[in-house]
């Protein structure tokens, strides 16, 4: 039992808690809501904690930003950057080009959307299927004899 | 470039050299040049031009990784790790190929089809989307480096997600269809980059090789399992994996035939192409849970795909729908072939991989032309049609027979050695007899599924009102070139069967791991 509650475990890993809890929020809105619009604010909710997931993989305990003072302007003391520790760039960067694939998919989403609420006039999923559902009655009284006739 | 027997080690001087990047680029470039010259008669040719040229490319890869071995290529000669590799070996060059030449057989039925699917306006973005996705396909697949995957995957999803809401000018469902799939395949994506967060989180590095290295250095423990977890679930939606399917019937009923085309018959694979990979090169089967994955999880699902898919399949009265559900069981066949981890099985699943392309294309198209003629799929209004268009239904005889696995056409080799690599495996658990039971069985019930199809198609009455006629030569030229090499590898079984099993030992050999990190590489 000691070892569930242990505090110190749990404040080390804290990120990794958030970024579950996060994660666990936008995939719940995704599937739970009806509505077209927030099932789209669900899945960039989503994104968002894989971001921030990987943003928090790239820090180094104690790391500064990582930038690297190569300027002659100033100047550099060999010895003092010896201790100097930089948190990992590379996630950070990583992560830049996901977010601008989340962008691209948030707006083709969205829309997609715009055209659902042109032709469905709704943007309520549960409408939509009844909409369809109708949709795929139609078809099959229309062209049912085939599927009578041969089962 | 002439030593090409184990690495060739790459200088890139002559344009030559450049042929794994020039791969990807040239339907990268196609696609703004459309969008700016923004000409509605220039769009086709373009696109045809850049597949055709990336076909040759391909198949030039294709001839000098054909043995064996590797080529590197260093984008902007930054050694990998550090830089992204792009490296080139059978498993690769032979995928490539397929994408390539099927992108390249579609456009001219494209061409026919979509002036009759989809309004004039869109064409020039429609051609434009399309070398998107072409592009997103082939550098899924060319690439070395793990993030770059999941950059292709989205470069190519996005377009596909595009590419099927045009669907919308016939049917407003195709764009419910393409939000679906938006939705899944974004969750299914972003799994996926939880996965290589975790890898990285674990190895610190994304080049495939060295994280194989890396990862068979520290061995199994919990970040690189549980990324294995969320790739394979990730990817898993986007190969169609049978409880991740969902999207895939909507998808493909709904989308423009063109587009369904060209998704059935290279979406679904290269995504699967990527799942081998990471399965084979990345994480070794020696793991255990790679091995317990494989036997407790894919097998299971490849086999209750096979039967559930194409049972539903037998029910349609769609003819486009019908052959989405036998999609997914095909797909099953495909990850039964992973599943046995064979050499035998590997090599029957990229065979299936080839010849269920060239079938599935086949028989899209065959909708594609019957719905350019009457107007839709339904059984009701393609009934008789044999007699009326008899170039067009005996290319999708073929492909239906093909698709059955019967013997003379391409889709029995595969099968025969799926059976086979399962057999192979019965002195080691007598479970495998039953496993080449479903295989048999399966393949059955496809033969009720295609059976339908040629009873409504021949033994039906046509409708007294039908004014069908042929399909135009832009359509038929690819169907039987298609039709033609659906026989030609089911009898010429050699050349194909040698690249797939090359590719299969490679696979099988895991990682051929980073090259000496001494060596100056890349463009100097």
């Amino acid at each position: 039992m000691g070892q569930l509650f242990n505090l110190q475990f749990l404040t080390g890993h804290i990120h990794y808690l958030l970024f579950i809890i996060l994660m666990m929020t936008g995939l719940f809105i995704v599937v739970d809501k009806t509505n077209l619009v927030k099932k789209i604010i669900g899945l960039n909710i989503f994104q968002a904690s894989v971001f921030m997931f990987y943003v928090s993989i790239g820090k180094v305990t104690g790391g500064t930003a990582p930038i690297f003072p190569m300027d002659d302007k100033y100047h550099v003391d060999k010895e003092a950057l010896q201790g100097i520790v930089y948190s990992n760039p590379l996630p950070h960067v990583l992560i830049l080009t996901a977010i601008v694939v989340g962008i691209a998919t948030t707006s083709l989403g969205l829309a997609l959307i715009i055209r659902i609420r042109e032709s469905f006039n709704t943007i309520d999923e549960e409408d939509i299927l009844n909409i369809e559902q109708e949709m795929t009655r139609d078809d099959n009284n229309k062209h049912r004899d085939v599927a009578e006739g041969l089962t | 470039m002439a030593n090409t027997a184990l690495v060739a080690e790459h200088t890139a001087r002559t344009l030559y050299d450049h042929l794994p990047l020039l791969q990807v680029l040239v339907p990268f470039c196609a696609a703004p040049l459309i969008v700016l010259l923004g000409s509605r008669r220039l769009a086709w040719p373009l696109a045809f031009v850049s597949s055709a040229v990336a076909l040759i490319i391909s198949v030039m890869l294709m001839m000098s990784v054909r043995e064996g071995g590797y080529i590197s290529y260093t984008m902007g000669g930054w050694s990998p790790p550090l830089g992204i590799e792009y490296r080139i070996d059978t498993v690769n060059a032979y995928v490539l190929m397929l994408i390539s030449a099927i992108g390249t057989v579609v456009l001219p039925f494209a061409y026919v089809s979509v002036k009759d699917e989809i309004p004039s306006k869109n064409h020039s973005l429609f051609y434009a989307c399309w070398m998107l996705c072409l592009t997103g396909l082939l550098g899924m697949v060319a690439t070395g480096d793990a993030f770059n995957v999941f950059v292709f995957l989205e470069i190519s999803s996005l377009s596909t997600y595009v590419l099927v809401a045009q669907g919308a000018a016939r049917d407003r469902r195709a764009l419910t269809a393409a939000y679906d799939y938006l939705i899944m395949g974004t969750i299914g994506a972003t799994f996926f980059v939880i996965g290589l967060g975790m890898l990285y989180m674990a190895t610190g590095t994304l080049n495939m090789a060295d994280l194989a290295d890396r990862i068979a250095d520290q061995g199994a423990n919990r970040t690189v399992r549980s990324g294995f977890a969320f790739i394979v679930v990730g990817l898993g939606l986007k190969v169609a994996m049978f409880p991740l399917h969902l999207w895939l019937p909507k998808a493909y009923t709904f989308a423009p035939s063109a587009v369904t085309v060209f998704l059935s018959a290279t979406a679904t694979k290269a995504a699967l192409y990527v799942l081998m990979r990471f399965i084979f090169s990345v994480y070794h089967p020696d793991f255990s849970f790679t091995t317990n994955a494989l036997e407790i999880i894919f097998l299971p699902l490849a086999i209750i795909a096979m039967f559930s898919a194409s049972f539903i399949a037998a029910f349609q009265i769609n003819f486009k729908r019908m052959l989405a559900y036998s999609s997914i069981a095909q797909v099953g066949y495909m990850l039964l072939g992973i599943a046995i981890l064979t050499e035998t099985g590997l090599t029957a699943a990229l065979l299936h991989m080839f010849n269920h392309g060239l079938a599935k294309a086949l028989l899209f198209m065959g909708v594609g032309a019957l719905v350019l003629r009457t107007g839709g799929a339904f059984y009701t209004q393609i009934s008789g049609l044999g007699r009326k268009m008899p170039l067009t239904c005996g290319a999708i005889v073929v492909g239906g027979l093909s698709l059955i696995g019967v013997p003379g056409t391409a889709g029995f080799l595969s099968k025969w050695l799926l059976v086979q690599a399962a057999l192979e495996r019965v002195s080691e658990n007598s479970l495998f007899l039953l496993v080449s039971i479903a295989i048999v069985l399966s393949s059955l019930l496809a033969v009720v599924y295609v059976w339908r199809v040629f009873e409504v198609l021949y033994l039906r009455e046509p409708n007294p009102d039908s004014t069908a006629t042929e399909a135009p030569l832009m359509m038929l030229i690819p169907m039987w070139i298609l039709a033609g090499s659906c026989l030609w590898f089911g009898l010429s079984t050699d050349f194909l069967y040698d690249i797939a099993n090359q590719a299969a030992l490679g696979l099988l050999d895991g990682s051929m791991g980073m090259l000496d990190s001494n060596k100056t590489l890349g463009v100097e």
